[in-house]
């Protein structure tokens, strides 16, 4: 199946739904691992919307990326929690660790407080993590 | 044989709970994953015939089951930290599988909104409003209030709006609930559907909560012709924490940018899509179907202090111990939460701060610790209990960094709507920088002849210190919502107590 094909597919899965921009967006984030200005064409022609209109909803949230990146992600948490118990100080190692390979973001919070420092690899939540089960998860990502 | 209970909450399972279920699976147990009891220091949690055993690993689980472990800690509901609770939003925590309607059956589901449907929505609003439940979220709102509100409005569509946009740092009492008692969230939605008239209920949960997703739309499936005609749809939100903002929830729900609305109009009044709409938090619906149970609203108002009623679930966050869900009265004071019930700090080190209320809340020094948790009194104070998150610091930790970024956090999430919260972070994090640098000397600009107006010298720390609490109170009285308004409550609140971590 085509892009294109795939796209529309995707757009009238969503057909009738009240609200339909967010959902779309998630699918086609998911599918093609970003919502490039084909898609936000193609998302604003069938919902009646101009591709700013579009644009702007995906430029607005952190989840819809507007290229495509192939690395693998791994998401820190950085809020308070987290830093009270003690994250700060194994960012240094783990960007070294990530180096150009993988994609080290900061997330704020994954509701795991009392158990911090966290990350979120995929689906996968990981919790008490100190300086070497870090530098592990981000080489193993 | 054997039945061993582990917990499938996202935490436990982190922790390393579905290796540890797996492992006992082979070793020829049968396994029933069920929500999780909160004692967080203890996951995952091993339950075998009421007798707890934590935290576990796959390595324990030979010596678990021939009884010889050293990781007993006795029966699991007469545990100190169980015993001492009052639970009533989270009644079934520990004890039931999220997914069984059978299990949720059993233990009291579907009664309050059975009963709901019998009085009808005047007095189901009278019961509301005689148990005196007031917005989980943060603001305290009387909820039975809002409800008459939109049950006056005259509309073809009304909605309830559930906010699971549990953002704050320290908070996870939603995520817990809605990965453990979902079907409760579900009948709470219902039930207030039923008392406005309306038959179409969303709940919004952020993206960083897969498992609550998941949980979610299974249980919606699972009970749709128990709730029926009202539907129940899960939405998932994209990572903007402003998105926890009532009124930048359902533009984010119309399919706009998270952007912030003015009020008036009230979303009770125009709200998603223009229609009357509640807008509720989790924990404000997962209390409804105890009040509307037989009896229920005065066992409700018969809790609290002055005007904060029921019960609360207080998050033991961070630093601490032993962290969890420990819910119970209004009263309490953070010496009991802090010291007596969460043991002080993980890392045995004095405490230096406490933040309530999330990354909007305030630092509260331990000097005033004996202040009793309600809503008023904290006010009194200069501080909120917001979702009621408590993140505890001990003494390695520099107030002047935390500050520093409760203003960067604010410049992040900001949506950008109004300028107090949008430039005056920004502007915010460059002034605590300053401040620590020790004031600000005159730029290469400044100093050239033809700049005549400007001031001959910098500016001092004093000086700057100043224009922050000047910033402050700009963002907290100019700011369209909570994001910029609270933004001070931090800042303010580390500068009073710790100024010597700003002067270095």
């Amino acid at each position: 199946m085509s892009r294109e094909q795939r796209l529309s597919e995707i757009i009238a899965d969503h057909e009738g739904r009240e609200g339909p921009l967010l959902p779309i967006l998630h699918d086609v984030q998911e599918e093609f691992g970003c919502v490039d200005e084909n898609a936000e064409k193609a998302i604003a022609e069938a919902l009646n919307l101009s591709r700013a209109d579009v644009h702007g909803v995906v430029s607005f949230y952190h989840d819809f990326h507007q290229q495509l990146d192939t690395r693998p992600e791994v998401q820190v948490c950085r809020a308070e929690s987290c830093k009270s118990r003690g994250v700060e100080a194994l960012m240094p190692d783990a960007a070294r660790a990530a180096g150009k390979r993988v994609k080290l973001t900061t997330v704020y919070c994954l509701g795991l407080c009392s158990v911090g420092p966290n990350a979120r690899v995929g689906d996968r939540l990981h919790a008490r993590l100190d300086g070497p089960a870090l530098t592990k998860l981000i080489e193993n990502a | 044989m054997t039945i061993v209970r582990i917990s499938d909450d996202a935490l436990a399972r982190a922790c390393g709970a579905d290796a540890l279920a797996a492992a006992f699976e082979k070793a020829g147990a049968t396994v029933e994953r069920t929500s999780s009891w909160g004692m967080h220091w203890l996951e995952p949690l091993v339950e075998i015939e009421g007798q707890g055993f934590g935290p576990a690993t796959v390595d324990d689980v030979d010596a678990i089951l021939d009884g010889s472990s050293g990781k007993a800690i006795g029966e699991i509901e007469k545990h100190p930290f169980i015993a001492r609770q009052q639970r009533l939003t989270f009644a079934r925590a520990g004890k039931s599988r999220p997914l069984s309607l059978e299990d949720y059956q059993k233990h009291g589901g579907w009664a309050g909104l059975k009963r709901a449907r019998q009085i009808g929505p005047e007095r189901i609003i009278e019961e509301v409003l005689e148990s005196g439940l007031r917005g989980r979220g943060g603001a305290g709102f009387p909820a039975a209030i809002k409800w008459k509100t939109v049950a006056a409005a005259v509309a073809d569509q009304k909605y309830i709006v559930c906010n699971a946009d549990e953002g704050d740092s320290g908070t996870f009492a939603d995520r817990m609930m809605m990965e453990g008692d979902p079907f409760a969230l579900i009948e709470g939605t219902a039930i207030a559907g039923e008392a406005v008239g309306a038959t179409k209920g969303f709940i919004y949960v952020r993206s960083e909560y897969p498992d609550a997703i998941d949980k979610l739309r299974k249980a919606a499936r699972l009970c749709a012709h128990i709730v029926a005609p009202f539907v129940c749809e899960i939405r998932m939100g994209a990572g903007a924490y402003v998105c926890g903002e009532e009124t930048s929830l359902l533009n984010s729900l119309e399919g706009k940018r998270g952007e912030v609305r003015a009020k008036p109009p009230l979303p009770a009044l125009k709200g998603l899509f223009g229609r009357p709409t509640v807008v509720n938090n989790v924990l404000t619906l997962c209390a409804v179907h105890h009040i509307l149970a037989e009896g229920g609203a005065q066992t409700y108002q018969s809790l609290g202090i002055d005007r904060s009623k029921g019960t609360m679930p207080i998050q033991l966050a961070g630093n601490i111990k032993y962290g969890g869900l420990y819910e119970t009265a209004f009263g309490i004071t953070l010496n009991e939460l802090v010291h007596e019930i969460g043991g002080g700090t993980a890392s045995g080190r004095p405490v230096k701060a406490v933040q309530v209320g999330g990354p909007l809340g305030a630092y509260i020094h331990p000097e005033q610790f004996d202040v009793p948790f309600d809503y008023e009194a904290y006010a009194r104070i200069d501080a909120l209990i917001g979702h009621a998150g408590i993140t505890v610091f001990d003494d390695t930790a520099d107030m002047g960094t935390m500050a520093r970024f409760a203003m960067e956090f604010c410049a992040a999430e900001s949506c950008g709507k109004c300028t107090p919260c949008r430039i005056g972070s920004t502007r915010g994090v460059e002034l605590i920088d300053r401040i620590r640098e020790g004031g600000r000397a005159l730029e290469a600009l400044e100093k050239v002849p033809q700049m005549h107006n400007m001031p001959r010298r910098g500016r001092t720390q004093d000086e700057e210190i100043e224009l922050l609490e000047d910033l402050c109170e700009t963002m907290k009285f100019g700011s369209l919502c909570a994001l910029g308004g609270f933004t001070p409550y931090p800042v303010m609140s580390a500068l009073k107590h710790w100024p010597e971590d700003f002067r270095k």
